[in-house]
């Protein structure tokens, strides 16, 4: 009992400091909230297809990054596409860095672009990490 | 959560949806959503996929949500083509509330435009969308019992001859009993609304297109009060409104967009491949596309937009139309379909296809060689056999861009035998067997560059294909046109290679809705491609200009196109003979005489209208010509002339159908 109510206390924990660091905002509350008897798993559904959907989109991303000189349009298409997929889920601040990015791509700063990719990437990481230990918590036997 | 209930009904509950969405994320979130809110939903991440649901049963959605931004077709085209093809209410999905987008959504024919990430309480409203369309819808049917009521003659004569008659026809409209409230609305006025079903459409059959160009041509332009010609007819059911009715809106619509206009065009297309469904001709699908067209506006004019240009379509290359049931004549269906103006101008396609006599005689007529102008003219439209309904996928964006027409760099027609368009098409199965016989002529060849703005002509283009059984000839001009680059500036050089021999056969534009599809360029709306071809084709019908404009059946907006293109035709030096004055009116009537004269005299006309057009191609689509139809006429007349619309005349009956719109819309 006290076992559990601690693991639920954890749990809790984790899932406010995402909050609270700003990695999650309301959407992901709203996922929380379609997650029903019928539907047990759907928060970690939908971020697992996120998180593999988008893992590919980040290395498009890369490579086009690479190329010289930088197509800004295409890199534009393809974060509004991430930035789409990132929203669902309620990834906060990749949301904020995307954005950010796609104006960068807009004033055709290549150096901007590079310098928000980079901090997407790293956050990106970090909230599909810590979303993974979440839900390792969350869910028994997961 | 509870599903919101309609006068204690369970209504909203069991709603079927379909959504699309390429992010399998959102799609999956979207899903969820919806079953929330107890929908029945259907997923998928392609539009293409989306569409062939749709395809397969008209009758098993009712509603589509849709992302605009795809990677196998944009979403904009989708909502184009589902809405001419299937008349659903379509929401858009984006993550991007750019109010441009916004209001391209809008003009495109969507029933709402939703943020990401969606709420739960949004979703929840959508069955509105569907209510608001069944219930225009039932009213369209009520109109069309009011069949005697006495319509402004004047108005309605208006309607078919000008786009001045705007103005008038926007009064006329509402003096019109049946609901005309109703549909003055011009914003999603379904007139009978397929999705609903409720009413028997008014299948525009080539056999009414005949008997409604012949009609027209009785009483006179002036005359062709929808009433009258109603009787003339003889047709059951068919009610003025219909025809009349679209046309009016187109034209109001058309006064004020020349985006209108094309989505007119491309309306009027899809409306009119609607129609197909008819008679089995098969589908006129008249490349859909087009027909949502812009202007959800629109959606009243394809059917009667159309219809007024029918006329001339009917005399176009429906020689023998029979089977080709010119697909305009969808209008009154088709109504609902903001692009059902587009449908209109596949009748004009469609005539060609009719069992290849059109496209035969148009070959001749048409002097294709003259057409080597790279018109490609996928015939699309008139897939005379089209027992696949569907009528060529074309709408359905016509992925193969059946339309060759992307020629457009190369007036040179070759299009004798351009099986090009079927390209994309040959898919839709008869689409395909209509191309390879009939050579699709895709029209767009050259006039791809032509394709000012057709983008919107791509799809448009594709309803053109009306596979009605007729030799698959229908060129679907246009259609392809690919080539956004269209700018008028590159009509008018095609368009003096075009000799447009399109004059002939009805073809002319009408394929060029299917091509429309193709044209990936969303800007240069294909539509004006069939308009081109349209116009050609009137040109050549149109020695009076007028006249020629129903060559195309939906030649009506050429017609229009015409008028305005009459300046251009002037310019074309061969068109000022056409008097181009009234292209409009004289569609209609002279379509038939005018396809065969036209020919020659299109050729001639291709040039002065091409060239015409693309000058005034800015400015007929403004020029009331039903704005659509201005656009279809110049976007034809253009398309016409240099996609080879002849071409399609060309041998093999290749039916150029251009169905009308084929890209009008560009030229705004």
């Amino acid at each position: 009992m006290e076992r559990n109510q601690q693991l639920r206390r954890q749990l809790a924990s984790m899932r406010q400091s995402l909050f609270d660091q700003g990695h999650l905002d309301e959407q992901f509350i709203l996922l929380e909230e379609l997650q029903d008897d019928a539907n047990p798993n759907f928060v970690e559904e939908v971020v697992t297809l996120h998180y593999r959907d988008s893992a590919r989109l980040i290395t498009t991303i890369e490579r086009a990054l690479e190329k010289s000189p930088l197509d800004f349009n295409k890199l534009d298409g393809y974060m509004h596409q991430f930035k789409g997929s990132s929203t669902s889920i309620g990834a906060k601040k990749v949301k904020a860095e995307s954005t950010q990015f796609r104006e960068y791509c807009e004033a055709g700063n290549g150096e901007g672009c590079m310098k928000t990719f980079q901090l997407l990437k790293r956050d990106y990481a970090t909230l599909r990490r810590k979303l993974e230990a979440y839900f390792q918590q969350a869910l028994p036997g997961a | 959560m509870t599903v919101e209930h309609v006068n204690g009904d369970q209504f909203p509950s069991g709603l079927r949806v379909l959504a699309v969405d390429d992010d399998p994320t959102c799609l999956l979130l979207l899903e969820t959503l919806l079953r929330r809110c107890q929908y029945h939903v259907t997923t998928t991440s392609q539009a293409i996929t989306a569409l062939k649901l749709l395809r397969e049963n008209k009758n098993k959605f009712d509603l589509v949500i849709s992302d605009v931004h795809m990677p196998d077709m944009d979403g904009f085209k989708l909502l184009e083509l589902v809405g001419l093809e299937m008349d659903l209410p379509v929401i858009m999905l984006s993550g991007n509330g750019d109010p441009k987008l916004v209001m391209k959504g809008i003009t495109h024919g969507a029933c709402d435009y939703l943020l990401k990430p969606v709420r739960i309480e949004e979703l929840k409203n959508i069955w509105q969308h569907v209510v608001r369309r069944k219930k225009i819808d039932a009213k369209d049917q009520n109109n069309s019992d009011n069949q005697d009521k006495p319509h402004n003659g004047s108005g309605q004569a208006e309607g078919m001859g000008n786009s001045d008659q705007n103005g008038k026809l926007n009064k006329k409209r509402k003096d019109q009993n049946e609901d005309e409230d109703d549909e003055d609305d011009e914003d999603d006025h379904n007139h009978e609304d397929p999705t609903t079903q409720k009413k028997p459409r008014v299948v525009w059959s080539v056999e009414l297109h005949r008997k409604f160009v012949a009609a027209v041509n009785q009483l006179g332009i002036d005359k062709a009060v929808p009433k009258k010609i109603l009787d003339l007819m003889n047709v059951e059911k068919l009610t003025r409104e219909n025809k009349y009715r679209l046309y009016l809106k187109r034209i109001s619509c058309v006064a004020n967009q020349q985006a209108n206009m094309v989505a007119a065009l491309g309306s009027s297309d899809p409306s009119y491949l609607r129609m197909s469904s008819v008679n089995g001709l098969g589908n006129y699908h008249t490349v859909g596309g087009p027909g949502q067209f812009q202007n959800s506006t629109f959606r009243s004019f394809p059917a009667s937009g159309m219809l007024g240009r029918l006329n001339a379509p009917a005399g176009l290359g429906m020689h023998g139309l029979p089977s080709s049931g010119m697909i305009p004549m969808r209008h009154a269906q088709n109504s609902d379909n903001t692009t059902n103006d587009q449908g209109k101008f596949h009748p004009a396609l469609l005539p060609g296809s009719h069992s290849g006599n059109i496209l035969q005689g148009m070959p001749t007529s048409l002097e294709l060689d003259q057409l080597q102008l790279n018109k490609n003219i996928t015939s699309i439209s008139e897939l005379p056999n089209t027992k696949d309904n569907t009528t060529f996928h074309v709408s359905s964006g016509f992925p193969d861009a059946r339309i060759g027409f992307g020629r457009s760099t190369n007036p040179l027609l070759d299009v004798n035998n351009n099986p090009l368009f079927l390209e994309g098409h040959p898919q839709e199965a008869h689409s395909n067997k209509m191309f390879g016989n009939q050579s699709l002529m895709s029209l767009n060849s050259g006039s791809s560059s032509r394709l000012p703005d057709h983008g919107r002509c791509n799809d448009n283009w594709s309803s053109a294909v009306q596979s009605s059984g007729i030799q698959p000839n229908s060129f679907s001009l246009g259609g392809d046109y690919k080539q956004p680059t269209l700018h008028p500036g590159h009509l008018r050089d095609n368009l003096s290679t075009m000799a447009l021999p399109i004059g002939n056969s009805p073809c002319d534009v009408s394929s060029l809705h299917p091509l429309s599809n193709r044209f990936q360029d969303p800007k240069a709306d294909l539509q004006f491609q069939a308009v081109q071809d349209a116009p050609c084709r009137s040109n050549v019908m149109f020695s009076p200009l007028n006249s020629a404009v129903s060559i195309n059946g939906d030649v009506g907006p050429l017609g229009q196109c015409l008028d305005t293109n009459k300046t251009f035709f002037h310019r074309s030096n061969e068109f000022d003979s056409l008097g181009q004055s009234n292209f409009v009116d004289h569609f209609s009537m002279k379509i038939n005489e005018v396809q065969r004269s036209s020919m020659q005299a299109s050729s001639n006309l291709k040039e002065g209208y091409l060239m015409g057009q693309q000058k005034t191609q800015g400015s007929y689509i403004s020029t009331s010509v039903d704005s659509l139809e201005d656009l279809f006429m110049s976007s034809m007349v253009k398309e016409v002339f240099d996609d080879d619309v002849i071409l399609l005349l060309q041998e093999q009956d290749k039916v150029l159908v251009p169905e009308g719109n084929f890209g009008c819309s560009s030229y705004s």
